[in-house]
């Protein structure tokens, strides 16, 4: 199982994944670093801090949805071909003729691109956060709980398309697990739009949604570990419309839904251990 | 009844995909320490028969068993795959890892003590003549180095059997030459050898014993002498006049050609001694006498006569073993 984790990280190391992503992550922190450099030379006069703190929380709001973008796509780039690209090529022939069982490829390869991702969404937000610090003297209420529903939704999409890669080209496998992505999104807006009308019906398509695949409730709990209180107080007093802003939480996700997120990632595990122990090579 | 102490036995082991039949029910038996030819044509469920093998697709119906452990039994079957080696005929290794590394990846996935092997890579290397290119990336070989490399790779652990699937398809008369010495060489220290080719040249120079398979079936199984009649004998003798030969025709010895050489047929091996006396007797001044095997090739377009009526099946098959 570690053969294979280890196998997994030379070749994003190898085959210059790993440059590719820090030379563009790196590229990202300082551009978005001047930007917030900018924020107190707005207007004619240089802003006082407090609005400058406000305007920076926003900004990082909009800043982790990109890199919750990136690290969306690179989980589906990475996990769509990890399994299917070695089948369709014959590199599996040799591997899975050894005494290794399926199971623990296939967990290799998950703990393998779980371990990139964790490295990547680790340093990608430590280091934009320590820029933003030290540019703006911001810093958001519970960056630890923002970088951990960030990974677990980077993991959520990495286990969706490493199960889609048991079965389907690394392909097909990626556009279906994007698609999935898009939508989540889109129903945890309509849910929010749902709740802004009070309309049952549509509250729920956004619940089912956020069930099916928990991405977007996981988001919306990134996005309320980055709120400062007052943002929080401010938007609420704006009454349930706001819920219908993708960028905006005006509640943690629920524990159960946590609960439901684990479950989710294991039950899906377990559907591609079935799904691959089944496939002829 | 399966037995355990062959090295591989199957009993009517078969694989349907879909609507398509790639194997019926193979039966056959492959005694340890001998080299195997599996021979067939294109889509005759070659490669099939040696992924179900190997726990890579699953059959259908039917039973094998693989160093003793049976492939329906998941942890028996990983276990005895400690001891086998494998190339398969698609044969792709991490472009990304060097020679070295990528038997160093082996090594670790069969469990090889971690002081035994780099002494195990540099002797598989050595073997398949890669010991100059072994820090270079799989990337750069050629392919034929890239099936040599593979063959490195089966050869790891001193496997007690070594499955070759078309071993040498990439490989120039050199490296045919060298795969032809590196079995001999496991026969030698009692590795078990299963040679899956339609080479026949190769298999014929090499191989104990073979299966002829077609449309999925086993349509001939035994020693290659067994296999291959030796009936014709190639005749020197001069002083062969008409009278003599019409008197050797009626002793049952009839001979084609003229001048000095002739060809005696359907004569085996046990009737040769006989044939000479008839010479003798017949005045003839015999120069040379040789007993011809017949080859393989002409023995496997032989068998496979009678089912080249069912071309068309056989192709259904080949598309989905390509498949």
């Amino acid at each position: 199982m570690l053969v294979v984790a280890g196998l997994v990280l030379r070749e994003a190391a190898r085959r210059r994944l790993v440059l590719a992503v820090v030379i563009l992550t790196a590229l990202a922190v300082v551009l978005t670093g001047w930007g917030f450099s900018r924020i107190p030379y707005l207007s004619a006069r240089p802003l006082p801090v407090e609005q400058v703190r406000l305007i920076a929380s926003q900004l990082v709001i909009l800043v982790a949805f990109m890199f919750s973008f990136v690290l969306a796509l690179s989980a589906v780039f990475v996990a769509a071909p990890a399994i299917s690209g070695e089948v369709e090529s014959g590199i599996a022939l040799s591997l899975l003729a050894r005494p290794i069982s399926r199971t623990s490829y296939l967990i290799g390869k998950w703990l393998g691109l779980a371990a990139l991702l964790f490295v990547y969404t680790a340093a990608s937000t430590a280091l934009e956060l320590v820029v933003v610090r030290s540019v703006v003297d911001y810093e958001p209420p519970r960056p630890l709980e923002a970088f951990a529903f960030l990974y677990t939704e980077g993991l959520v999409l990495l286990t969706l398309a490493l199960a889609l890669s048991t079965r389907m080209s690394g392909m097909v496998g990626g556009v279906v697990a994007l698609v999935l992505f898009g939508m989540a999104w889109m129903g945890g807006i309509v849910g929010g739009i749902g709740q802004a009308f009070d309309n049952a019906t549509v509250t729920h398509v956004g619940t089912v949604t956020k069930l099916v695949l928990p991405t977007d409730g996981l988001w919306r709990g990134a996005v309320h570990a980055l709120e400062p209180a007052a943002v929080l107080t401010g938007v609420r007093g704006a009454g349930p419309a706001a819920a219908a802003n993708p960028f905006f939480a005006s509640a943690p996700p629920p524990f159960p839904f946590l609960v439901w997120s684990a479950l989710w990632i294991a039950a899906v595990l377990v559907l591609a251990l079935w799904s691959f122990r089944h496939r002829e090579i | 009844m399966l037995s355990p102490d062959a090295a591989i036995e199957t009993v009517d082991l078969a694989k349907r995909y879909g609507r398509i039949t790639a194997l019926v029910g193979l039966s056959m038996r492959v005694e340890r320490g001998s080299i195997f030819g599996f021979l067939g044509p294109n889509g005759a469920g070659k490669t099939t028969a040696v992924k179900l093998l190997l726990g890579l697709a699953r059959p259908t119906a039917g039973d094998a068993l693989v160093l003793g452990a049976p492939v329906s039994d998941d942890r028996a079957h990983r276990e005895a795959r400690r001891r086998v080696g494998y190339l398969p005929e698609l044969f792709r290794y991490q472009g990304w890892l060097s020679a070295r590394e990528v038997l160093a990846a082996h090594c670790a996935l069969m469990g090889i003590d971690r002081a035994a092997r780099g002494h195990e890579i540099d002797q598989a290397l050595a073997t398949v003549g890669l010991a100059r290119r072994a820090d270079d990336r799989v990337q750069t070989f050629s392919k034929g180095m890239q099936q040599r490399l593979g063959l490195g790779v089966a050869l790891l652990g001193r496997p007690e059997l070594v499955v070759l699937d078309e071993p040498t398809s990439a490989l120039d008369p050199v490296g045919r030459h060298d795969v032809r010495e590196i079995v001999r060489g496991l026969r030698a220290r009692g590795t078990t050898v299963f040679l899956n080719s339609h080479l026949l040249s190769e298999v014929e120079q090499v191989c104990d014993r073979v299966a002829v398979v077609d449309q999925g079936r086993v349509i001939a199984i035994g020693a290659l002498r067994e296999l291959l009649r030796a009936d014709t004998v190639r005749i020197r003798a001069t002083g062969l006049t008409d009278g003599a030969r019409a008197s050797l025709a009626r002793e049952g010895f009839s001979l084609d050609g003229d001048g000095e050489r002739f060809v005696a047929r359907d004569v085996d091996e046990e009737r040769v001694p006989a044939l000479v006396e008839a010479l003798a007797r017949a005045g003839a001044r015999v120069h040379a006498v040789e007993p011809q095997h017949e080859t393989l090739e002409e023995r496997f377009l032989a068998l496979l006569a009678p089912a080249a009526e069912g071309g068309a099946q056989r192709a259904t098959a080949e598309k989905k073993e390509q498949h």
